[in-house]
């Protein structure tokens, strides 16, 4: 079961039907910043909201409608989905992120839909550090029925990177997926080792990597501002898959992340099984994050 | 972000220069500062609430300490108030009971339980001597079983031979049973990662809570987490019943917001402090440290500490 989104319930709290003065405001900032949307545009959004309202009588309903429109129009021009170039061949796609965040199934499930759009897919298990990182990503291969690139445990990451690459083109494999370790963007010596990937593969073929996707975790707070911003600076990052919007956090940090990078958001994770993944839809978003049915 | 504070709490307490005690309306004007500072550092909105009200009672009437600023000291009033809302003690885990005792991690998808269960049974066996068995219940995450079963090897601590099939609560007893038969002082129980609005799952941790009695329930929470490490907390306490929590990732550099959150709500210590992959890096939790994260002010705190 889905809880109610804590915005909606608070509004419904404020306006039975009530003036936008500076209490409700306030409030309604308050509400806002709970589901992660930080300070800055918790009170970007609440001053638009007043902008021709204030002091006026306004319902629960119409601010949740107004909230939900301005989130709208901040998601809209990121909502992109990850499209597979037939020019490339392989397409490589590389997943990074900080730990835990659900690169791997990530990955799995990607595999699945592109396999299932009839197109040919490969993995390489690039997570050469993590306990058992490899066999996960081989039970997703398997149960995608996709090629897995492993090297033992410990192995360097580029150099398993550059070997799946070169299986990927001989095989003529429209679509490779690259897993990384997890890492937070502070390590700087592990961001070095994923910087030297991306070279890696980029000398390997031209215009690799097509995409560099970072996963967010949605119950993550205003440090995924800061993720996206320091991937984005060592690793190219062209776009954002945010998992486990099925649990109670709504993942407002998007929002900040659009505001602030522009950067195209191509599917969320719902689940943890394998048809667990939407692609991104502005509006969708914009009403679970305030609430509306 | 972190200076601004201390400058725009400068700002407000520029007329009030170095003598006297704080004033209300100042310290009002300078809590709503705060407040924002919480607020970016992912402190729970109901607990920012509840601390600004707490620390707004103690700083009104206040004198103003000679050597520092009426801002400075705001400060440092508010840094101690987190002090202590974060936990003074120092609490271990209670292993006083019969052998042996099983300790169960709990917590969402992705947020450490199965290396913080390796780095906590590393500790007991080589700090504490204990004699420690893991065992991993986690039948739904790909290779779970076998994520824990190498980082036993790496460690040298014993897990729980896998047997497939088996379900979470079958593997609990079986663990217990192992743990009674072979003398172990410890039963380390990793869980698969859910969702607290999840009742399923949440139904299958209770039911292995009430096979095994744990003494210990661990909440194990990422660090990075945002405004819903409340409802996070809440719940796992409230459904669960948890007994402590461990922050991972405070290696990050969050602001670390999730702490004070989880400790508001439930009361319960963080016990633990993950500060890396690897299995030595676990710590014991400093909340001075993380107060001076929170507010971004450590040196303004050790400043007036000195006055
Ligand atoms: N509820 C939920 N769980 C998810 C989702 N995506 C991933 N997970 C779970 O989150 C946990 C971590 O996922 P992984 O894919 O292993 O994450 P990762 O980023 O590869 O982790 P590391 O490689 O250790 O850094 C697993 O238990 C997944 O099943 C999602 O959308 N919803
Ligand atoms: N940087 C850092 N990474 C950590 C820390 N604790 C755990 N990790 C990493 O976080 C990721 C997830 O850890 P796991 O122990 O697999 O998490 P889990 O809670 O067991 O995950 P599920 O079983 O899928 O729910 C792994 O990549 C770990 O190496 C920590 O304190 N710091
Ligand atoms: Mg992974
Ligand atoms: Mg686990």
């Amino acid at each position: 079961k889905k809880s109610t989104s804590a915005i909606s319930d608070g509004i419904t709290g404020i306006f039975t039907t009530a003036k936008l003065d500076d209490d409700t405001l306030e409030e309604l900032e308050d509400l806002l910043i709970t589901s992660d949307l930080g300070v800055g545009v918790a009170s970007k959004l609440t001053a638009a909201l007043s902008q021709g309202r204030y002091n006026k009588e306004i319902s629960g309903e119409e601010v949740k409608a107004v909230l939900a429109e301005e989130i709208e129009a901040i998601l809209k021009p990121v909502a992109k989905p990850l499209v597979i170039d037939p020019a490339n061949k392989p397409h490589v796609i590389l997943m990074a992120g900080v730990n835990g965040a659900g690169k791997t199934t990530t990955i799995g499930k990607l595999a699945k839909k592109f396999r299932d759009e009839g197109k040919s897919v490969m993995l390489a298990a690039g997570d050469t550090f993590r306990a058992a990182a490899v066999e996960q990503l081989t039970v997703w291969g398997e149960r995608v029925g996709v090629p897995v690139i492993t090297k033992e445990i410990g192995s360097d990451a580029a150099a398993l990177a550059y070997e799946a690459m070169e299986r990927a083109i001989n095989d003529g494999t429209d679509v490779l997926l690259i897993d990384t370790a997890g890492r937070l963007q502070n390590r700087d010596e592990l961001m070095a080792e994923l910087a030297k990937v991306v070279r890696v593969i980029n000398k390997k073929l031209d215009g690799a990597p097509h995409d560099t996707v970072i996963v967010l975790d949605a119950t993550t707070g205003q440090n995924a501002v800061h993720q996206v911003e320091v991937f984005s600076r060592i690793a190219n990052i062209s776009g954002i898959v945010m998992t486990k919007l099925d649990g109670s956090a709504r993942g407002g940090v998007l929002v900040a992340c659009a505001e602030k990078f522009g950067m195209p958001v191509h599917a969320i994770g719902v689940g943890e099984a394998i048809e667990d993944l939407q692609p991104f839809d502005a509006r969708d978003f914009a009403k679970a994050l305030v609430g509306i049915e | 972000m972190f200076d601004s504070l201390s400058d725009r709490l400068g700002g407000i307490f520029d007329g009030l220069k170095r003598k006297g005690a704080l004033k209300e309306a100042h310290v009002t004007e300078a809590l709503r500062e705060v407040r924002v500072a919480l607020l970016e550092a992912d402190v729970a909105l109901p607990v920012v609430k509840d601390f600004v009200a707490k620390v707004k009672e103690k700083a009104i009437g206040q004198e103003v300490l000679k050597s520092v600023t009426p801002g400075q000291q705001v400060i440092k009033i508010v840094n101690d108030e987190l002090v202590a809302m974060l936990g003074a003690e120092q609490s271990g885990l209670n292993l006083l009971g019969v052998p042996p005792v099983a300790v169960l991690m709990v917590g969402l998808q992705g947020s450490g339980k199965t290396t913080s269960t390796a780095k906590i049974a590393k500790r007991l066996t080589e700090k504490d001597g204990k004699k420690v068995l893991m065992a991993s219940l986690d039948v739904r995450r790909p290779a779970a079983q076998e994520q824990l079963k190498i980082l036993g090897e790496q460690t040298g601590v014993k897990t729980l031979p896998i047997i497939a099939g088996q379900q979470p609560v079958e593997i609990a007893k079986r663990a217990m049973e192992a743990g009674r038969l072979q003398g172990f002082d410890v039963v380390m129980l990793d869980t698969a990662g859910r969702l607290h609005v999840d009742a399923s799952l949440m139904a299958e941790v209770i039911a292995v809570r009430d096979a095994t009695s744990p003494l210990e329930t661990i909440l194990v929470a990422d660090s990075l987490t945002g405004q819903d490490a409340v409802n996070v907390a809440k719940e796992f306490d409230a459904q669960v019943g948890i007994t402590g929590v461990a922050l991972t990732r405070m290696d990050g550099d969050g602001r670390g917001g999730a702490a004070l959150s989880m400790r508001a709500v439930t009361g319960k210590p963080i016990k633990f402090a993950g500060t890396g992959e690897k299995m030595e890096a676990l710590e014991d939790f400093h909340p001075e440290r993380v107060a001076s994260r929170i507010l971004g002010m450590g040196d303004v705190v050790s400043l007036v500490e000195k006055a």
